[in-house]
């Protein structure tokens, strides 16, 4: 047996499963994405009719795609920044030298990641119920006029994505904080014989030591924001007036509600184009970024 | 040890593992009945067929309990998984759809035979949502519908001691409420995130919501702009909150706090009115049918049926379970477990059901129920209806031209089932 043959043979298992549970599947959702596989197909095969690219344009022509993308727009824009930004703070706070209970803070912070979203929609629903919610009495003390967090257009997903953010900030804190025990005490104490203050301590040995972690993060984070699904799925079921529908949840609906599977499809595929495109534009910017 | 000895144990458990599963297996297919049922009636069958078990004890009956939130896909997929139960219980607006399928076997003939199942004692509006293209594919079980439930001393203190009979005497009920209550409070709740209460009164109308045998959308036709006319009133002169069930977040403490005074909605909230409102407010409220247009209305035939599934190898057994369920004895016991009202006149002779003040308006509403819509589709529809309604609502919408819009909608989405009509009416 010669070398390639038994290298082959070793990686056949894996490669067996990946094309069982992974390429098969993908390759039948697109062609299945070709089709208009819906409940009517499931009756009868004779029911299903090739339909080409229908599904995508039909989808690039549907204003709740558009509403849904732009929803999903606002929640990455608004939550990626806001979730690192919490998550490197908390970080911060937990490495300092001068933070008393940090095995405790590092639990207390990291619990809500570990915690039951149904359970957490339930407490944040009366937190952010209108007349009795704990946010809008804050607000009141300020003199704010109550806001109706779930029920506004303008603001349910604002109100998502200080959930996400609570929920969500601790995960990346932990690798935040690895990364930062990481960084050799010695930088530091240099750069303070040298003069440097707190800021350009942070600024110029902190962060670039961090970047490569900060990267892998924000991929990280980014990708999981674009799947946004289980917060509006239990908080507000997609309203009001579909402002917190997502494009996986609009994915969720058209496929496993509706059982439209051909047009379920074109939004996955449609979704993962998005994301792939993103991707790889992180990483560009990530490597000019560091090549310069 | 040995590998060969280690072997050999580990294949004497593997068999022994192995042995009891294909005996329970064989034991399943051969004699055991397949019943499936959701939520609280999945929890109550089990004691509702202790007699069952006595009548027929050569038949097994294993209940399969549901939840209701997975239900409807669970029989979907059992259906493509070809793994469907010899009977089982549905929401009766699955039925088109199982229909399409293709799943369920037609009852005409079994019932012509009962001797104790007659059509004739069945309330006609939810008989008729069994009968799918003259087909009758479900026996209903227990019933459903929407009507009002409302505060009796907050109407008394407005100035009128009688539920509204139609929509005008209703209106001026409800203006008189607003009036007391004031501009933070409400005179009846319509959740943003619910259709029924819409397409109740939609019902009450006589033209169709579907025309053309359900090919099109009729939403443009006179009779639901009537009925949207008057239901978008409601939110413009605030008479209605804005608002979803979500933010409403306990609709009883609400309904027990006056924010609302009336409530459209269905009989599982008669239990839970009981239940939650403080022992004072017991007295003050009370349910009355649906007012329609011009005098009392038609509402929503809802419920569930069992039916019995074309591809079960034991149809003859899994009727004589249907027969079981709908006798009227059963069906009493089956109230008394839930809470649930039945389908049969007789047994609403029952003297507790019969006693009961709350539920009356139910059993004369019952007596004018329509069906929704007998397409696949329409829960669908039903879904944009609610969601154009909510961009109305919130102003994203012109109210004029929201038939249009929904007609468009209901169009599109029947698109497919034009292509199959079509398809066989020229085979």
């Amino acid at each position: 047996m010669n070398r390639r043959l038994a290298g082959w043979v070793f990686v056949a298992p894996a490669l067996a499963a990946i094309a069982v549970f992974f390429v098969g599947p993908v390759l039948a959702a697109l062609a299945m994405s070709l089709t208009d596989f819906d409940i009517y197909a499931l009756a009868d095969w004779r029911n299903l009719r090739f339909v080409g690219f229908d599904n995508y344009v039909a989808l690039l022509r549907n204003p709740l795609f558009w509403q849904a993308l732009l929803n999903t727009c606002i929640f990455v824009v608004l939550g990626v920044p806001l979730s690192i930004g919490a998550s490197l703070g908390a970080a911060l706070l937990l490495h300092s030298p001068m933070a008393r209970l940090q095995g405790f803070f590092r639990t207390a912070l990291f619990a809500p990641v570990v915690t039951t979203l149904v359970a957490v929609a339930v407490v944040w629903r009366y937190l952010f119920h209108t007349r009795y919610g704990l946010l809008n009495h804050a607000l009141d003390a300020i003199g704010i006029a109550p806001v109706d967090w779930l029920g506004d257009p303008l603001w349910a997903m604002p109100a998502i994505v200080l959930l996400s953010v609570w929920k969500n900030f601790g995960y990346n804190m932990v690798i935040l904080l690895a990364g930062l025990q990481a960084i050799p005490e010695d930088l530091y104490e240099a750069a303070r014989l040298d003069g440097a203050r707190r800021w350009a301590l942070f600024r110029h040995i902190t962060l670039p030591t961090l970047a490569p972690m900060l990267l892998v993060v924000s991929i990280l984070t980014m990708a999981g924001h674009f799947q946004l699904f289980a917060e509006p799925y239990v908080m507000t079921q997609g309203g009001p007036a579909q402002r917190t529908v997502t494009v996986l949840y609009l994915m969720y609906e058209e496929g496993f509600k509706w059982w439209s599977l051909g047009s379920a499809s074109a939004v996955a595929f449609v979704l993962f184009a998005i994301m792939f495109a993103i991707t790889l534009l992180q990483l560009k910017v990530s490597r000019t970024q560091a090549g310069r | 040890m040995s590998l060969a000895t280690r072997r050999g144990l580990l294949g004497a458990t593997a068999a022994a593992l192995a042995a009891p599963a294909l005996i329970g297996c064989s034991r399943r297919d051969e004699r055991t009945l397949q019943f499936w049922a959701m939520g609280r009636e999945g929890e109550v069958a089990g004691e509702l067929l202790k007699d069952f078990a006595r009548e027929a004890p050569e038949l097994h009956v294993h209940i399969e309990q549901l939840p209701w939130s997975a239900a409807h896909e669970k029989l979907l997929t059992a259906f493509a998984g070809d793994a469907t139960p010899d009977l089982a219980q549905m929401g009766n607006t699955w039925l088109p759809e199982f229909a399409a399928l293709g799943a369920l076997e037609p009852l005409d003939d079994a019932v012509a035979r009962s001797a104790t199942l007659a059509p004739a004692d069945y309330f006609a509006g939810i008989w008729d949502t069994n009968v799918i293209d003259g087909r009758l594919l479900g026996v209903p079980w227990y019933v459903d519908t929407r009507l009002l439930f409302y505060r009796r001393d907050l109407l008394a203190r407005a100035g009128f001691d009688a539920p509204p009979r139609d929509w005008a005497e209703w209106l001026r009920m409800l203006h008189a409420i607003k009036q007391q209550v004031g501009a933070d409070r409400y005179a009846v709740l319509l959740p943003l995130n619910e259709y029924d209460p819409l397409v109740a009164l939609a019902l009450q109308q006589d033209e169709p919501l579907l025309r053309e045998g359900g090919r099109f959308g009729n939403f443009r036709g006179a009779g639901f702009r009537r009925t949207l006319e008057f239901y978008l009133d409601m939110y413009a002169s605030r008479l209605a909150p804005p608002a979803s069930n979500n933010e409403i977040a306990n609709v009883w403490n609400e309904f027990g706090r006056g924010y609302f005074s009336f409530y459209i909605t269905g009989p599982w909230n008669i239990g839970e009115f009981k239940r939650r409102l403080p022992a004072e407010l017991q007295g003050a409220w009370m349910t009355a049918p649906l007012p329609g247009p011009q005098g009392p209305g038609a509402s929503i035939a809802g419920g569930s049926s069992l039916a019995v599934f074309r591809r079960s190898p034991r149809k003859a057994q899994a009727w004589r379970l249907v027969e079981f369920l709908s006798r009227p004895s059963t069906q009493q016991r089956f109230r008394a477990l839930t809470g649930n009202l039945p389908p049969r006149r007789s047994a609403w002779a029952e003297p507790a059901l019969a006693a009961d003040a709350h539920s009356a308006a139910f059993r004369d509403q019952l007596e004018r129920v329509r069906a929704v819509p007998k397409v696949p589709e329409w829960e669908r529809i039903a879904t944009e209806l609610r969601l154009v309604l909510e961009r109305v609502v919130h102003g994203d919408l012109p109210a004029a031209r929201a038939p249009d819009e929904l007609d468009r909608r209901a169009d599109a989405l029947l698109d497919k089932r034009r292509w199959m009509l079509a398809r066989q009416g020229a085979a």
